[in-house]
C-alpha cells in the first residue's frame, strides 16, 4: 500500500490527530525559538490542509468515508466511535482548514509583540482540531465533546488580550453562551439516547420516530447550534467576541461558527431527515424566519456602529442569515421532488456556497481591520481617515472584501446571493426582497467604512503609518485571490464542490446506508 | 500565600506520601477498578495543593517552576496521542490497542468469566491512563500554583 492510499484511508483520524499532536508539541518547540515554532505551526496546518484536500477530492467523487476508531475492522460500528465523512463534511473541513492556515500565517507578524504565544498557538491548533472533529464525526456524543473543545479553546483565545477588560468580558459572555448551548445539546442527546439506545447519527436517523420527545430534542438541538452560530436573538455574544479578539483569532472563530451551522444542517437533514417529511414546511419556515430576522437586525445594527471591528461583526451576523434563508428555503420544499428541483436545490446551493463565501469575505474584512489596527492602533471609524495613501495593498484588499460581501459581480458573493434571490423569489417574493434589501444595506455600510477609513485628507497623526508586514499581506492575498477565482468561475466551484455537498444533505439515505446497509428510505 | 503553622506543615508532610501513593494506585489500577488517569491525577494534584497551602506559594514555586509543569503537561498529552498514532503503525487504525495479546507490557488477555484482577492486562489502556495522569497532575497543580502565586504578589503590593 503506498503512502497516498494510507493517508487517504486514515485521513478522517489524521485530520483531527495532527493538529492535536501539533498543539501539544508547540510549547516544546517554542523552547528552541519563536521562529521555529511559527514555522512548525504553519507546517502542521499545511499538512492538515493537504490531507483535507486529499480526503475531499475522494469524497466529492462520491465515496463516503467511514472510520472506526480502535478496531481492526468495521464490526460493531454502533458502539464504537465512528467518523463519517460525506461531501458536506468535506466541504466544511475545507473551509476550516483554509481559515486556520491563513490565521497562523497572519499571526506571524500580527501578534509578534505579545507574550504567551506558545499558548496562543496551542489554543489555535486545539480550536482547529475541535472544528474538524465537529464536522467529521458521525456520533452525537462526539459532536458534543468536540463542540466543548472548540468552545473552551476559543474562549481563552477571545480573552487573549487580557490587559483589556473588554476582551475578558467578551470571553466570559462567550463561555456562558457556549456552556448553555452545550448543555442543551447534551440534554437533547440524552433524550435521543434514552429512546433509541444509540449515539451514532446514522443509527439514530434510521430508528427515529419523531415522537414528542424527539420534537423537544430537535428544538433543543437547533437552539443549541443556533446559539453557537450567532442567530438572532441569540447573537449578543458574537459582536463582542468577534470585535474584541485579535483578528487572527476572529478568523478561526468564523470557522468555529460555521461548524455550528453545519450542526444545524446535519441535524435537520440527516438526523431527522427520514421524519422531517412529516412537517418539513413548518421547520423550514422557522429556519427561514430566523434567517430573515438575523439578516435585517444584523445590517440594521451594523449601520449604526462606529467601531470598525464591531461593524464587521454585525455584518457577519447578517451574512449568517443568508445561509439560513437558503438552507431553510430548501427545507420547506423537501420531499416534493418537483419543487425541490425548481426551488430547493438552487436555494440550498446558494446557501451552502454562501457558507464558503461568507467565511472568505468576512474573514478578509476582519484581517483588513486587524491590519488597520496593527498600523494605527485605532479601530474607531471617527478617528481614522486617509489611510489609502499609506496602505495601498490593504486598501485593495478591502475593496475586494467590500464587493464580495455586498454581492457585487465579479466577486464570489454575487454568485451565491444570486442563487438565493432567484430561488427564494419563486417561494415567496418577500423573502428575496428582504434579502436584496439587506444586501444593499451591507453595501451602504461598507461604502461608509471605505470612505471614512481610506479616503479623505491624510491626517497628521497617521503620517508615519506604514504598510503592514509581509506575512499579513500574504494572508490577506491568499483569501483575496480565492475570492476572485471563485467569483470568476462560480460554475466550476458550484458543480465540483457545492453540488456534491447539497446532494449529500438532500440524499441523506446514502449517509445512513453507509452504516446501516438495510436502510431503504431517503431516495 | 504565606506558610502556615508548624503543626499544619508537619501533618501535611506526613500525609503527603500517603496521598501520592493513593493517587498513583488509582492511576495504575485504572483499567481494573473505578477511577483512572483523571481521577488519580486529581488526587495527586490535590496532595500537591495541600503542600502548597501548608508551605506557602513562595517556597513551593522555588521547588517547582510553573514552566516545568507546563512541559510535563505537554509531555502527557503527547504520549497519549502518540500511543493512539502507534496503533496506525501496526496495520490497523487510530487508537488500535496494539499491545493486547503481545505478551509484552500489559499484554495478557485475562481468561473469560470472573477472575482475580490481573494488573498485567489492558494493552495500551493503562499506558494511556499514565499519560492522562501526568497531564492532569501537571495541569491542575500548575493552575493552583499560578493562582496562589498571583494572589501572593497582589498581597505583596498592598
Amino acid at each position: 500500500m503506498n503512502i497516498i492510499d494510507f493517508l487517504l484511508q486514515h485521513s478522517p483520524a489524521l485530520i483531527v490527530a495532527i493538529p492535536l499532536l501539533g498543539a501539544f508539541l508547540t510549547p516544546l518547540i517554542s523552547r528552541i525559538n519563536n521562529k521555529a515554532r511559527n514555522i512548525f505551526v504553519i507546517l502542521i496546518l499545511g499538512l492538515t490542509t493537504s490531507i483535507v484536500f486529499l480526503l475531499a477530492n475522494d469524497v466529492f467523487a462520491g465515496n463516503i468515508h467511514t472510520y472506526v476508531f480502535g478496531s481492526q475492522d468495521l464490526a460493531l460500528p454502533i458502539v464504537r466511535i465512528l467518523f463519517e465523512v460525506d461531501a458536506m463534511s468535506a466541504f466544511m473541513a475545507i473551509i476550516g482548514s483554509i481559515l486556520a492556515l491563513v490565521a497562523v500565517i497572519y499571526s506571524w507578524a500580527f501578534i509578534k509583540e505579545n507574550t504567551g504565544l506558545d499558548k496562543f498557538y496551542t489554543l489555535i491548533l486545539l480550536t482547529t482540531a475541535g472544528m474538524f472533529g465537529m464536522v467529521l464525526t458521525g456520533d452525537m456524543f462526539n459532536l458534543f465533546v468536540f463542540l466543548e473543545i472548540t468552545s473552551i479553546a476559543s474562549c481563552a483565545l477571545i480573552a487573549f488580550w487580557t490587559n483589556k477588560g473588554k476582551s475578558v468580558e467578551a470571553g466570559f459572555k462567550y463561555i456562558v453562551i457556549s456552556s448553555i448551548g452545550a448543555l442543551f445539546l447534551l440534554f437533547a442527546i440524552a433524550l435521543l439516547y434514552g429512546q433509541y439506545n444509540a449515539l451514532n447519527i446514522a443509527t439514530l436517523a434510521n430508528a427515529i420516530q419523531f415522537s414528542f420527545l424527539d420534537k423537544i430534542a430537535l428544538v433543543l438541538l437547533i437552539a443549541a447550534f443556533a446559539m453557537k452560530a450567532g442567530i438572532v436573538p441569540m447573537h449578543m455574544w458574537l459582536p463582542d467576541a468577534y470585535s474584541k479578539a485579535p483578528a487572527s483569532v476572529t478568523i478561526v472563530l468564523v470557522g468555529a461558527t460555521q461548524a455550528s451551522l453545519y450542526g444545524v444542517f446535519r441535524v435537520c437533514f440527516t438526523l431527522y431527515g427520514n421524519t422531517i417529511n412529516l412537517s418539513p414546511a413548518s421547520i423550514g419556515w422557522i429556519i427561514v424566519l430566523l434567517g430573515l430576522i438575523t439578516m435585517l437586525l444584523g445590517v440594521a445594527m451594523a449601520l449604526i456602529q462606529s467601531d470598525f471591528k464591531r461593524l464587521i461583526a454585525f455584518s457577519a451576523v447578517a451574512e449568517i442569515g443568508f445561509m439560513f434563508l437558503g438552507i431553510g428555503a430548501g427545507l420547506t420544499v423537501l420531499g416534493n421532488a418537483e419543487m425541490m428541483a425548481a426551488i430547493g436545490i438552487p436555494a440550498m446551493s446558494g446557501g451552502v456556497f454562501h457558507i464558503m463565501n461568507d467565511a472568505l469575505d468576512i474573514g478578509l474584512l476582519f484581517l483588513v481591520a486587524g491590519a488597520i489596527y496593527y498600523a494605527t492602533r485605532e479601530t474607531s471609524l471617527d478617528k481614522l481617515g486617509g489611510l489609502a495613501r499609506n496602505m495601498k495593498y490593504t486598501t485593495v484588499f478591502f475593496i475586494i472584501g467590500l464587493f464580495a460581501v455586498s454581492g457585487i459581480p465579479p466577486m464570489n458573493g454575487f454568485a451565491s446571493k444570486l442563487l438565493i434571490y432567484e430561488s427564494t423569489f419563486q417561494l415567496n417574493p418577500i423573502l428575496s426582497i428582504v434579502a436584496i434589501l439587506s444586501s444593499i444595506m451591507l453595501l451602504a455600510v461598507f461604502v461608509k467604512v471605505f470612505h471614512s477609513v481610506f479616503l479623505g485628507p491624510s491626517l497628521p497623526k497617521f503620517k508615519e503609518v506604514k504598510e503592514v508586514p509581509k506575512s499579513m499581506l500574504i494572508a490577506m492575498g491568499i483569501i483575496a485571490s480565492i475570492i476572485i477565482v471563485f467569483g470568476l468561475f462560480p460554475e466550476l466551484i458550484i458543480n465540483n464542490i457545492v453540488e456534491p455537498a447539497v446532494s449529500a444533505l438532500v440524499n441523506y439515505g446514502d449517509y445512513i446506508r453507509e452504516v446501516i446497509p438495510t436502510f431503504t428510505g431517503g431516495i | 500565600m504565606s506558610e502556615m503553622s508548624k503543626i499544619v506543615r508537619t501533618i501535611s508532610s506526613i500525609s503527603f506520601p500517603l496521598i501520592i501513593i493513593y493517587g498513583l494506585y488509582i492511576i495504575s489500577h485504572g483499567h481494573l477498578t473505578p477511577g483512572g488517569g483523571f481521577q488519580g491525577g486529581a488526587v495527586v494534584a490535590s496532595g500537591c495543593a495541600m503542600i502548597l497551602v501548608a508551605y506557602g506559594s513562595i517556597w513551593t514555586i522555588g521547588k517547582m517552576k510553573e514552566k516545568n509543569l507546563s512541559l510535563l503537561e505537554s509531555i502527557g498529552a503527547i504520549c497519549f496521542i502518540l500511543l493512539a498514532i502507534f496503533g496506525l503503525g501496526f496495520g490497523a487504525v487510530f487508537f488500535n490497542n496494539f499491545l493486547v495479546g503481545s505478551d509484552f507490557l500489559f499484554g495478557t488477555i485475562p481468561s473469560a468469566g470472573s477472575t482475580i484482577a490481573n494488573i498485567n492486562t489492558g494493552g495500551v489502556i493503562p499506558l494511556m491512563n499514565f499519560a492522562v495522569g501526568i497531564k492532569v497532575i501537571a495541569g491542575l497543580f500548575a493552575i493552583v500554583l499560578v493562582m496562589a502565586h498571583a494572589s501572593s504578589t497582589r498581597e505583596g503590593k498592598k
